[in-house]
């Protein structure tokens, strides 16, 4: 029993044919199953070791190192609060401590409704617009306590879905064009160099 | 002045410290510097691991290019004319610089950690460190200790993140089920949260930690090292011969530590070799908390020790162990002395001898012995009571003649021998460390695996191919493996291996170097203990008479049976693998007498007890064994001690056959005599006594010199000293081998009998980064290499190498022809027994230690998938097994590793409602393949 649904293992399957060594797909496929559950299941990791060939602990070794991946349950929005330099000036802090308060979570917790979870960030790369907010690693440009009740409040309404989409999802429109690398070549290669090793 | 010239061809000129120093081309500067006397300090370095540079300990300067650079010592190889410095402010400083950082986060709890006092970072911060710290802030916490399984736990808070553990995890065993997890300060090793960290090996890394961060179960809080006493012995768990160091405290062995030998075992051992020395201690065990109130324990989270396995008490009277001589009164034993004892044993076994001839005693047993122990026994049995049928191995070997006349390969050659056909069970549950050896030639290039057995093993993931047999098929599949092509045995649904894998595996063997084989080497030992062994010899001496230059390793299990093999505990053979017919008048010179004719195996043995009747064995002499558990055949064992009319046991741990015994003798243990031990090479390695006996035991050969003054014989053998000396005299095999080489600094890790055969390889130094705790315990005083000698290199080389055997010894054992019992067809509505072993299965080592019995599994009918889904079975469901000897009820399990029309019921392993060993239950030893019936409840 697969644990990803049909279309997502059809997807995984095509990431482990992509690169010539299979366990090169781990963190591709760490992402695939956050875009279906919105954090990383034990399940999730399990089968990313079938499919890659390295044992559960690596999985979630690799995963564990990786701030973007998360191995425990996230809220349906995620908010990261950047603290780094720019934003501290500009009172990152003090929209953190606020952010706290609204939600009613400390830093790294979730809602008790399982609807916010709030996080602090390192760098975001969004140093013009202090202190850099994101919902779901979606730019909200919300820098004062009061936008930030209002954004959360729309959240909670259940708007601005088009804008951020669920946690875990990267992008939206998959890329058409099929592998840059037909198959073939790419089963050559691999040939190639199964022969090399040899 | 001109530069010196350089060295010979692969070594490498490069200036140390100022010093001009030779070393091998290739080599990393920490250990090039450390063989030139220069200690470089380092955590994450272990000779047996990839070098990983994590640490930065071991940072020294490299002059290069750019001038001189800090670069780790374990990762930088040594150059021709290049210069290294260990020794400069500049290294001082980042040795300083580095301690300090590690004990930021490093909680300084010595006074309370297992580690304190044989630490790597507790020796090196006072040799390195910088003294004091500017830390003043809070240290990390962690919840402690976490439970990685039931025998290893983890303080995390200790842990310097070296990687020893993880690599060792991923590296050698190939099971990579504890890694890192997280980043920075946060950084711990975990496993995944569903998966233990239940490999066979996990011992190892709390073994070379360089911290107190994994500490195991059944050490952690019971010594302190400075109270450690220590001697350097051989592991006989298995037959594989790890050296190790024994430890004990107050005469309790504490704890075993691996022993780097280079021939060996590479300082690892398996789990059973380290902890089953509770069973030595014989403690009393109560059910623990988590075993009372029945729930399953969790891993991951913290846990008291004791939690798993119970409470361990010590006790005064040794529960686990025999401890003192015991007579049947009636339907009970009562206490008795050694002397009277030893009269009953003596009255007894002499009125049926008296009464029916030698040929009615009978010895069992052996495999447990010292070779001292065993040359006594043989001696006992075979030239006072007069009887051949004596057998080390129960029904679950090979014919001696075979195992014995086969050119012998070492563990070394096996593991570079460009093809190694592998002829057996699975090596990682029989002789674990051996299975880490074949891995790593595997992985290294060296060897080629061509692997027959009757189910997937963990070996099949590195065989080139790997050839599934049913019971019988090995013969025929040998017969093609040595160019004779003919069918496999037919079954309803097909050959278990396919003509192109056949055809796949011949083409290896050919291209590895021709006909003669002389590049191959077969390890073999018994593929199944449901089937007839003739059908494992018979393919073994097909591909002998067909490769007459392939060597040979024979994969008999226990202990040392080896070496009462080569002690002549089978029948039919005379100490120093020599025939009874051969040896008979060198052996009646030196002995007076030998046995009039062959005498019985101990399947034989036992059926001809069981039946009773004129000629038939009427008394039974156990020598540290159980039949009703170790031989294959529970109901037949059963039957022949009933109808015994003696019995005597001479047994260190209790177990049911005792119930049946007249006479109860008690018998020191590993590590509880000196000795010596020989392993499947032939090795033949020194074993230490650490401990004294409990109660009132003796060791094996005082038992054999007692038994016999009460016969009215005089075996004339003082000590073991004594006997090995006449071991040397007397049998072929052993000639020129003195144990004295095993006590010079060269001998250490054992010679190859017969001599002559392999050269003895450079011992390794004991190494307390590498494995710490036992050169620190050495520091406090006890040294584990008691007695040394400093080699004189020459002598011992020409004692490899002894002169000719005089006039009148006997000619080397022929290989005997063995022919295969017929085969009966299969049926459509059976499946073919098969039963392999486990590493942790119901034998007494397992059962008497309180931290590994938890970890035998339930038996189970492991089965095709197809064959199951065939007969309406799910995976897990309870089903009733069905045999001629008798029916088990075991949860039926699905594994694709098992050919179709086969059932797999591992052996020793308990039947969840009642049979003690379901397998045995089912086994008929007397027949050639056992087929069983499988229904749902």
């Amino acid at each position: 029993m697969s644990y990803f649904n049909a279309a997502m293992a059809a997807r995984a399957r095509q990431l482990v044919s992509l690169y010539p060594k299979a366990r090169s797909a781990l963190v591709p496929l760490c992402h695939l199953a956050q875009e279906q559950d919105g954090w990383l299941r034990p399940e999730a990791m399990e089968e990313i070791a079938e499919l890659v060939g390295v044992t559960p602990a690596e999985v979630r070794g690799t995963a564990s190192f990786y701030d973007m991946l998360h191995t425990e349950p996230v809220g349906r929005y995620v908010v990261s609060i950047c603290t780094n330099i720019a934003c501290l000036l500009d009172g990152a802090a003090e929209l953190l401590d606020h952010a706290s308060e609204r939600l009613g979570v400390p830093v790294g917790g979730t809602t008790a409704d399982g609807v916010f979870t709030l996080e602090e960030a390192e760098c975001l790369a969004d140093c013009d617009h202090p202190p850099c907010v994101q919902v779901n690693h979606r730019f909200v440009r919300t820098t004062t306590a009061d936008a930030f009740d209002r954004l959360i409040d729309e959240l909670a309404a259940g708007g601005r879905t088009e804008e951020i989409p669920p946690h875990g999802t990267l992008v939206r429109i998959r890329r058409s064009g099929g592998l840059r690398v037909p198959p073939d070549e790419i089963a050559r290669e691999r040939a190639q160099r199964a022969q090399g090793d040899g | 002045m001109a530069e010196p010239q350089a060295g010979p061809p692969g070594t490498v000129t490069f200036t140390l410290d100022g010093r001009r120093v030779t070393g091998r081309e290739g080599e990393l500067v920490i250990s090039a510097a450390e063989r030139a006397g220069v200690y470089i300090p380092r955590f994450c370095y272990h000779p047996r691991l990839a070098p990983v540079g994590m640490c930065r300990m071991c940072l020294v300067e490299v002059v290069g290019p750019r001038g001189a650079t800090l670069q780790p010592a374990c990762i930088a190889t040594v150059e021709e004319g290049g210069e290294i410095v260990t020794d400069s402010p500049k290294v001082k400083k980042a040795q300083d610089g580095i301690l300090e950082f590690l004990l930021i986060n490093h909680p300084l709890d010595c006074p309370v950690c297992d580690k304190g006092g044989e630490c790597p970072l507790q020796d090196q911060t006072l040799a390195y460190g910088p003294g004091e710290s500017r830390f003043v802030e809070e240290k990390r916490h962690f919840a402690k200790p976490i439970a990685l399984s039931e025998l290893v736990l983890l303080d995390r808070e200790r842990c310097i993140q070296c990687g020893r553990c993880t690599r060792f995890a991923e590296e050698v065993a190939g099971e990579a089920q504890i890694d890192f997890a997280g980043r920075g300060e946060r950084l711990e090793v975990a496993m995944f949260p569903t998966r233990p960290f239940t490999s066979y090996f996990s011992g190892n890394t709390v073994q070379i930690c360089p911290v107190g961060a994994l500490t195991a179960t059944p050490y952690r809080f019971t010594a302190r090292p400075w109270d450690l006493d220590q001697v350097e012995s051989t592991c006989t768990t298995c037959a594989v011969g790890c050296r190790v160091a024994v430890q004990s405290s107050a005469n309790r062995l504490t704890r075993l530590l691996g022993l780097d030998s280079e021939p060996v075992n590479h300082s690892w051992l398996c789990d059973k070799g380290r902890f089953a020395y509770e069973a030595v201690n014989g403690d009393e065990v109560r059910a623990g908390p988590a075993a009372a109130d029945g729930r399953p324990v969790t891993l991951g989270s913290s846990h008291p020790r004791g939690a798993f396995a119970g409470e361990v008490i010590e006790t005064a009277s040794k529960v686990g162990r025999v401890t003192e001589p015991m007579v049947r009164a009636g339907d009970r034993h009562v206490r008795a002395g050694w002397s009277r004892a030893l009269a009953e044993a003596a009255r007894r076994l002499g009125e049926v001898r008296a009464a029916h001839g030698p040929e009615a005693i009978a010895v069992l047993g052996g495999g447990r012995l010292t070779n001292e122990g065993a040359y006594a026994w043989t001696k006992l049995a075979k030239a006072v009571l007069g009887t051949d049928s004596v057998d080390a191995q129960l029904g679950d070997g090979l014919p001696a003649e075979l195992v014995l006349a086969l050119p012998r390969a070492t563990i070394d050659e096996t593991c570079s021998a460009p093809v190694v056909v592998l002829i057996g069970g699975d090596v990682r549950e029989e002789l674990p460390v051996l299975f880490l050896r074949l891995r790593r030639a595997v992985l290294d290039g060296r060897t080629r695996i061509v692997e027959v057995s009757p189910r997937s093993t963990a070996l099949t993931q590195y065989a080139a191919v790997s050839l599934r047999v049913r019971p019988g098929d090995v013969p025929a599949v040998a017969r093609i493996l040595a160019g004779q092509p003919g069918p496999l045995p037919s079954h309803p649904a097909g050959p278990a291996c396919s003509p192109e894998q056949l055809a796949q595996a011949r083409a290896l063997v050919e291209a590895a170097g021709g006909e003669a084989g002389s590049s191959v080497v077969v390890a073999y030992g018994r593929s199944s203990l449901a089937e007839d062994p003739s059908f494992d010899a018979a393919a073994v001496s097909t591909l002998a008479v067909a490769w007459p230059g392939a060597r040979f390793l024979p994969l008999l299990r226990r202990g040392n049976v080896h070496g009462a093999l080569d002690m002549g505990m089978a029948p039919g053979i005379l100490p120093g693998r020599t025939s009874l017919e051969g040896g008979r008048a060198w052996f009646v010179e030196h002995w007076g007498s030998v046995p009039r004719a062959r005498g019985k195996a101990a399947t034989e043995v036992l059926q001809s007890a069981a039946e009773g009747g004129p000629g038939s064995v009427r008394a039974l002499v156990l020598v540290g064994c159980d039949p009703l558990q170790d031989f294959p055949d529970a109901a037949l064992a059963a039957r022949a001690l009933a109808g015994a009319e003696v019995v005597v046991a001479v047994a260190g741990h209790p177990s049911p056959a005792l119930d049946h015994a007249d006479v109860v003798l008690p018998v020191a243990v590993a590590h509880e005599r000196p000795g010596t031990t020989t392993n499947i090479e032939g090795r033949v390695t020194r074993l230490g006594q650490k401990l004294v006996p409990p109660g009132l035991a003796w060791p094996d050969w005082t038992i054999a010199t007692a038994l016999a003054d009460e016969l009215g014989y005089d075996l004339a053998i003082g000590s073991v000293t004594e006997i090995a000396e006449e071991i040397e005299r007397v049998a072929p095999a052993y000639r020129g081998f003195s144990p004295g080489y095993l006590d010079q600094v060269s001998g250490h890790d054992g010679l190859v009998v017969p001599l002559g055969t392999a050269d003895a390889p450079p011992v390794a130094p004991i190494d307390p980064m590498a494995t710490p705790g036992i050169g620190q315990v050495e520091q406090q005083g006890a040294p584990p290499r008691a007695g040394l000698t400093e080699t004189v290199e020459r002598e011992l080389l020409a004692a490899l190498h002894p002169e000719p055997a005089g006039e009148g010894a006997p000619a080397p054992m022929r290989r005997p022809a063995v022919e295969p019992v017929a085969l009966p067809p299969p049926d459509h509505y059976s499946l073919r027994l098969v039963s392999t072993r486990r590493l942790y299965d119901r034998s007494s080592a397992v059962v008497g230690s309180p931290s590994l019995e938890p970890l035998v599994p339930p038996a189970r009918a492991l089965a095709n998938p197809s064959e199951l889904a065939r007969l309406g079975v799910q995976d897990g469901e309870r089903v009733r097994v069905t045999s001629p000897r008798g029916q088990v009820v075991l949860e039926a399990g699905a594994d694709a590793g098992v050919p179709k029309g086969v059932l797999v019921v591992e052996f020793n392993l308990a039947e969840p409602a009642g049979a003690p060993n379901a397998a045995s239950a089912l086994i008929d030893a007397t027949v050639p393949v056992n087929d069983v019936r499988l229904e749902t409840l």
